[in-house]
């Protein structure tokens, strides 16, 4: 395994050296996510595929914690989590069986349960990377608890690749609930805003909620008598498709995910009352999560502003999740005295700026 | 005395007097936090009331190249605090507002120099409270809690500052303003809110914390259950865990512990035992219930000699009270005491709980150890005499040496209280040359200058390389024939 590092970290000073840009890439089902960058647009750039550098390092269930090489599938990692009974908890979408966890911490993307369990970030606890100089370099460690140093591997969770090439990520795991349940509620989107965040302020075990065409999805995990209790505060009718429905939102192969043109996401505060935009919407995270599906012809740099303005306007952010325009801004803007630490950061940990260029915004 | 005499000059120009104290005798209080081992007067003291007084202040700093070191209620346990001879303290104890509480979001937007406590007592009527408990709850404010990414007794389930956060506003050594999170559950770029979390006043100062508020449980119960094998309650603890049981906390204590709290607390601890545990649930009624039985189970199987489950309220909050005494349990057995903050893999508690017995020992010193055995995080109190000359400096050795075996054992050195200036030099051992480096090029990228809490947190190569610290790099070297999985 020494060898692939050593590769790798040849590949990486060679660029560094020719001022080349690398494309991370493994599985590449998250290729559409991001700004097209160097790598990836033929400016000079080639491919750094870490993918043999995979499997399981370290997992031992009583700790609550997995060690494994950042070209593990993300599938094989799941299965071998289940197998022993315990999950991650942030149910990452996959978007493709060639998912990797590189790719999945790289992108920082959580799924359905993100908004009672938490973010890929809050289950981080260390990682091992290769810095934009091909220096091994390791941060956190395999505890949960750990204030020894900054915290670089929750920096490197959503940071696209633009600060070095992940090798290992250690991770805290969650057992599975012993009992899930998912009811359905017919509503109009306000009383669905409300509702969720009115039980979210409650101790009912509610680990997702989605809001689609006027009907509000809930899922209930947990101990199999909070399950039953709070199955008769909340009502409704229990579906019996639920492990589909949950996955077809993680992974957008819902009917509305394919809807549109663009595919927004704005992330918000979870109170805030049904916005009026263009196009459809699905909410999930409790009200925290807005996906809007914009129809052809809406596409155009006014909507874009009304997106970006609507969101900022009630403390959030939008990103242009999915496009067919591959020039268009993906990430919320940032302020100028932001941008500049973002800058200096992204100069110490990858000075030749050969890591995925321009992928998260274009002066990074 | 000069560069004070003038700086007072300018920092009056804006601040009232009773906001800027540079006389010994004002000064002298901030000489030290929790960690009273190491004590420096500062220059001068500021203590601004609002955002706009910091950022001024703070521009005055990077004009004239004053080192600030921020403070909020001065019981941090690693020295992070520690004033520099010839810099400015700057107090946040001033900004202590609760700004607002949004009951139907579950937030509350608050001054860095709120108690963690008052949040909760401010949230309570909605039925919420502020997750992370340090046990200096009662004191310790929210920005050091931020500074330091504190723990608490109940964040395995419910998590660290980190897990607890969601928007923060922080000023840079300019005096800029950064909003860093947002309302929502994220925040476009880097993920600059953990950057910040436990970055040790380093790196910006904060002027306001949106913190996340929680539900609180309808019940919550304890099994307090006795070990005459610290390995049992060991293992009674893998075995929770691997029932898929996610206790809302768990906590042992060796028998010196026990010994010294039950003579101060009577919670009714068995003192004959090797360790006892506490082991809570919370959540619904017939969630607990049902947890606290396969719990009172899993501890008879794993060798408990002694089982109780709280009956009420006032038994719970008895079963807790000796773990929340231990501290000051160990101030009232020894006239001084040193508190580690390592932590490990549990699955390695017995072999460095064995080598710090060991240690005691060779060192003559007396050491108490109680652990947040959920998460692995080892509080070992070395019970010392400072007026013994000599003593302190046996009892850092003793301790550094600890730090030392957690590296060993494949943990940190330290859990939740920070590295401050007291565990710099262990930082050499954990980490790498390129490591630190690049720990200091994360400095450099928010203050070039170094200005900001100087010379703690992470150690220059120069000091490193100076006390010959061999690298221990997690344990990761040392058992490479051993199969992996």
């Amino acid at each position: 395994m020494q060898e692939i590092i050593d590769q790798l970290a040849a590949s990486i000073r060679a660029a560094a050296a020719a001022n080349a840009p690398l494309c991370i890439r493994s599985g590449g089902t998250k290729d559409f996510y991001g700004q097209q960058d160097k790598g990836r647009d033929g400016a000079g750039g080639s491919i750094l595929d870490p993918s043999a550098y995979a499997g399981i390092v370290d997992y031992e269930p009583t700790e609550l914690v997995v060690t494994a090489r950042a070209g593990t599938r993300l599938g094989q990692l799941e299965t071998e989590l289940n197998g022993r009974g315990q999950m991650l908890a942030f149910e990452p979408p996959h978007f493709g069986a060639a998912a990797t966890l590189g790719g999945c911490i790289a992108t920082g993307l959580s799924g359905p349960r993100r908004a009672s369990a938490g973010a890929v970030r809050d289950f981080v606890l260390g990682v091992r990377m290769l810095d934009g100089r091909g220096d091994d370099l390791s941060f956190g460690g395999q505890v949960m608890k750990n204030v020894a140093g900054y915290d670089i591997s929750r920096l490197m969770a959503g940071s696209l690749g633009t600060l070095g090439l992940l090798l290992e990520v250690s991770l805290k795991v969650l057992p599975l609930p012993a009992e899930e349940r998912t009811l359905r509620l017919s509503m109009s989107e306000a009383e669905a805003v409300e509702m969720m965040n009115r039980w979210a302020g409650k101790p009912l075990p509610v680990s997702a909620t989605c809001f689609c065409d006027g009907e509000l999805t809930v899922r209930l995990s947990g101990a199999t008598s909070a399950v039953r209790a709070a199955r008769a505060v909340l009502g409704g009718e229990e579906i019996t498709e639920e492990t589909s429905f949950w996955e077809s939102i993680r992974e957008q192969a819902h009917p509305f995910f394919r809807s549109g043109k663009q595919l927004w996401r704005l992330s918000i505060k979870s109170t805030t009352a049904p916005l009026s935009l263009p196009g459809k919407q699905l909410i999930e995270w409790g009200g925290a999560l807005r996906w809007l599906s914009v129809d052809a012809g809406m596409d155009n740099e006014a909507v874009q502003a009304l997106v970006r303005k609507t969101a900022r306007d009630v403390g959030g952010h939008a990103t242009l999740f999915r496009s067919r325009t591959p020039a268009a801004a993906v990430f919320h803007p940032l302020p100028p005295a932001m941008m500049n630490i973002h800058r200096r950061l992204k100069e110490k940990f990858d000075p030749m700026r050969i890591f995925n260029p321009g992928r998260l915004y274009p002066e990074l | 005395m000069n560069d004070a005499l003038e700086l007072v000059k300018k920092l009056r120009t804006f601040l009232p007097v009773e906001s800027v104290l540079h006389e010994t005798e004002d000064v002298r209080p901030y000489e030290c936090d929790g960690l009273s081992a190491y004590r420096q007067t500062p220059m001068i003291v500021a203590l601004p009331r609002t955002e706009d007084e910091v950022a001024e202040i703070l521009k005055v700093c990077h004009a004239l190249k004053i080192p600030a070191v921020a403070r909020g209620a001065g019981t941090g346990l690693s020295g992070g605090a520690l004033p520099h001879p010839q810099g400015m303290l700057l107090s946040l104890a001033k900004l202590k507002s609760i700004l607002g509480i949004d009951a139907a979001a579950r937030t509350a937007r608050v001054q860095p120099g709120v108690r963690n406590l008052a949040i909760s007592e401010a949230a309570a009527p909605y039925g919420l409270y502020y997750a992370p408990d340090p046990s200096s709850q009662i004191a310790c404010s929210i920005g050091g809690n931020v500074a330091e990414n504190s723990g608490g007794v109940h964040c395995l389930k419910y998590g660290l500052t980190v897990h607890n956060i969601l928007k923060l506003r922080v000023l840079t050594i300019e005096g800029e303003l950064l909003e860093i999170g947002s309302d929502g559950l994220d925040a476009p770029g880097y993920d600059l809110l953990a950057l910040m979390t436990g970055s040790e006043g380093m790196l910006g100062i904060v002027t306001e914390v949106t913190v996340k508020l929680t539900p609180r449980p309808e019940k919550a119960q304890v099994v307090l259950a006795a070990f005459e094998d610290i390995r049992d309650a060991g293992n009674a603890v893998a075995n929770v865990i691997g029932a898929g049981i996610i206790p809302a906390g768990m906590e042992m204590m060796d028998r010196i512990t026990t010994g010294a709290v039950e003579e101060y607390v009577h919670a009714g601890y068995n003192t004959e035992a090797a360790a006892i545990l506490l082991c809570e649930s919370d959540g619904a009624e017939e969630e607990v219930a049902e947890e606290i039985e396969r719990i009172d189970e899993i501890m008879r199987q794993s060798g408990a000699t002694e089982v109780r489950i709280s009956r009420d309220e006032a038994e719970r909050v008895r079963f807790w009270a000796g773990r929340k005494a231990a501290f000051p349990a160990a101030g009232r057995v020894s006239p001084d005491y040193y508190c580690m903050d390592g932590t490990i893999p549990r699955k390695n508690l017995a072999s460095v709980l064995a080598g710090i017995e060991a240690l005691s020992a060779e060192y003559g010193l007396r050491c108490m150890n109680v652990f947040h055995a959920g998460d692995g995080n080892l509080h070992p109190l070395i019970l010392y005499d400072a007026s013994h000359p000599g003593e302190l400096e046996l009892t850092e050795e003793f301790g550094a040496k600890i730090l030392r075996m957690c590296i060993e054992a494949g943990g940190t050195i330290t859990g939740e209280h920070g590295v401050g200036i007291e565990k710099i030099n262990q930082m050499c051992s954990q980490f790498k040359t390129g490591e630190l480096e690049m720990f200091h090029a994360v400095k450099a990228a928010f203050d070039p200058e170094s200005l900001l809490n100087p010379g703690k947190a992470i150690p220059t190569l120069r000091r490193c390389a100076e006390q010959g610290a061999m690298h221990v790099h997690r344990g990761k070297e040392k058992f490479p024939q051993l199969p992996r999985f």
